[in-house]
């Protein structure tokens, strides 16, 4: 019951992530950050097996801060994206695969666009204007099917998120916390404040 | 254990009961007392084992399943509609499936589950619904209509019924009521039901732009474009969009429409389903 969910608009990608970590029937963690930096314009949001997530991600993240330690230069999105996907698909042939899903977020400041990745634990890698995880996947792809539209502004952007997260709350039968919210924009990547203490009703 | 149960008692459907008997159940016979019951310890586990596609995929017959169904209320009665796609297993039997049964010139009701179990027993349903008109000489409630059904899958809870109904209607008394009604035995009023495989995909853009207060067009399009997101994300949903309006003086249909030009009319026009390309790359 993990949320993942990613969005790009205009000139920005946001990445949203549930707050819970859950363990069987518990919540360990009401404000869990299931994301990592790669640099200064890459996140990478994750979700999965318990373990394997954070040993997965922050393996990626070191690889990737030590490619801009020694060469002086940040690999692009689209190049993160594919050593990702070679680090996963080598995993997934190995006696232990990493049992982990991801969207990967970023913005190339140089031209000036988005981009966002979608991957699953088979280590399948699509680009996609707006990508989900889990049961996510079922209620907020049909709402950002018809909301969204590769123009859309950072305000526009967030409401279409807000009707997604509405949704979730509305139907999904456990509570996951509450979605802590980055953008990824020319000025790199900043937490957004985002307010889910609205209770919202199922009509 | 369930053997030895099953050799000394005998389920309620099988007993033989005189014509009297009968009558002081229900004025009239009811079908759900003739069926012939396989000669098995236990009916129920033997069909499960001959229709159930998830736990054995060899299973000998594929019940058809996959399907999206909404009604919601508001100010101007009642919306019903309905994808028409009959899968079986992964194979699609039928684009053409009329999945909204016309109870009566106010009742409707619709299909999801296993086509034969919701086509029979609405059918049914129907019949029970006339006897009351006759009888009583008054239409029957939705609720009560709604009763008669949730009873009667109750009945025969355990056994293999697979049907998620809603029954929709406009009384005099009740005014626009909505019932959902599964195999499992639940009954709910309620004013918004999505029911299917893809009824995610449906209440995702239903509950986004769901108010009581739409207007007649703008809660017509809601339908049709919460059936049209269902049968684009949901491989089990498809084909066309059969709409309905419950209004007080009776149901209104509002076609049976092939999806594939209103998805194209939708993504060109409005500029939705962003993800799909409309250029050959």
């Amino acid at each position: 019951m993990e949320v993942l969910l990613g969005i790009t608009g205009k000139d920005f990608t946001l990445i949203a992530c549930s707050k819970a970590a859950m363990r069987g029937a518990t919540i360990l963690k009401a404000s869990d950050d299931k994301t990592r930096s790669l640099n200064k314009h890459t996140l990478m949001a994750f979700s999965g097996e318990a373990g394997d997530t954070i040993q997965f991600a922050e393996y990626i993240q070191a690889n990737a801060q030590l490619y801009s330690m020694r060469n002086g230069t940040d690999l692009s999105p689209s190049a993160l994206a594919h050593f990702i996907r070679g680090e996963l698909a080598s995993s997934l042939r190995s006696r232990k695969p990493y049992n982990v899903n991801l969207l990967l977020g970023g913005f190339d400041p140089i031209t000036g666009k988005p981009s966002l990745y979608w991957m699953d634990y088979l280590a399948a890698l699509t680009a996609a204007p707006y990508a989900a995880h889990g049961y996510a996947q079922y209620y907020c792809l049909s709402i950002l099917d018809k909301h969204h539209n590769p123009n859309i502004d950072f305000e526009q952007g967030m409401k279409v998120l807000r009707m997604c997260t509405d949704e979730l709350k509305r139907r999904l039968p456990i509570d996951f916390k509450g979605m802590l919210v980055k953008v990824i924009d020319k000025d790199g990547i900043r937490e957004v404040e985002y307010n889910d203490d609205a209770r919202i009703a199922c009509p | 254990m369930d053997t030895l149960v099953a050799r000394y008692s005998q389920p309620m459907f099988e007993k033989d009961y005189t014509e009297d008997q009968l009558d002081m159940y229900q004025p009239a016979p009811s079908l759900s007392l003739r069926f012939a019951m396989p000669p098995v310890a236990q009916p129920s586990a033997w069909l499960r084992a001959a229709t159930d596609d998830h736990a054995n995929p060899n299973c000998p017959i594929k019940i058809a399943h996959g399907t999206t169904t909404l009604a919601f209320r508001f100010q101007g009665g009642i919306i019903v509609a309905t994808d028409s796609r009959a899968t079986a297993g992964n194979w699609i039997a039928s684009q053409t499936v009329k999945k909204v049964i016309e109870i009566n010139n106010c009742l409707l009701g619709t299909m999801a589950g296993g086509a034969a179990d919701c086509q029979y027993w609405l059918a049914y349903l129907g019949m029970q619904c006339r006897l009351h008109e006759l009888r009583h000489k008054r239409r029957i409630s939705v609720a009560a209509a709604s009763k008669i059904l949730a009873n009667l899958v109750y009945s025969y809870k355990g056994m293999g019924l697979s049907m998620g109904t809603m029954c929709a209607g406009v009384t005099k008394e009740e005014g626009p009521a909505l019932y959902y009604i599964d195999s499992d035995g639940t009954r709910l009023a309620g004013n918004l039901f999505c029911v299917g495989s893809g009824q995610t995909f449906a209440y995702g853009v239903l509950d986004a732009e769901y108010s009581y207060d739409l207007s007649e067009e703008a809660a017509l399009e809601l339908g049709r474009r919460s059936i049209l997101a269902a049968t684009h994300r949901d491989a089990y949903s498809g084909g066309f969009i059969n709409l309905y309006h419950v209004k007080e003086d009776g149901w209104v249909k509002h076609g049976f429409n092939d999806t594939n030009p209103i998805f194209w009319k939708t993504k060109l026009e409005s500029g939705e389903f962003s993800n799909v390309t409309s250029e050959l790359v």
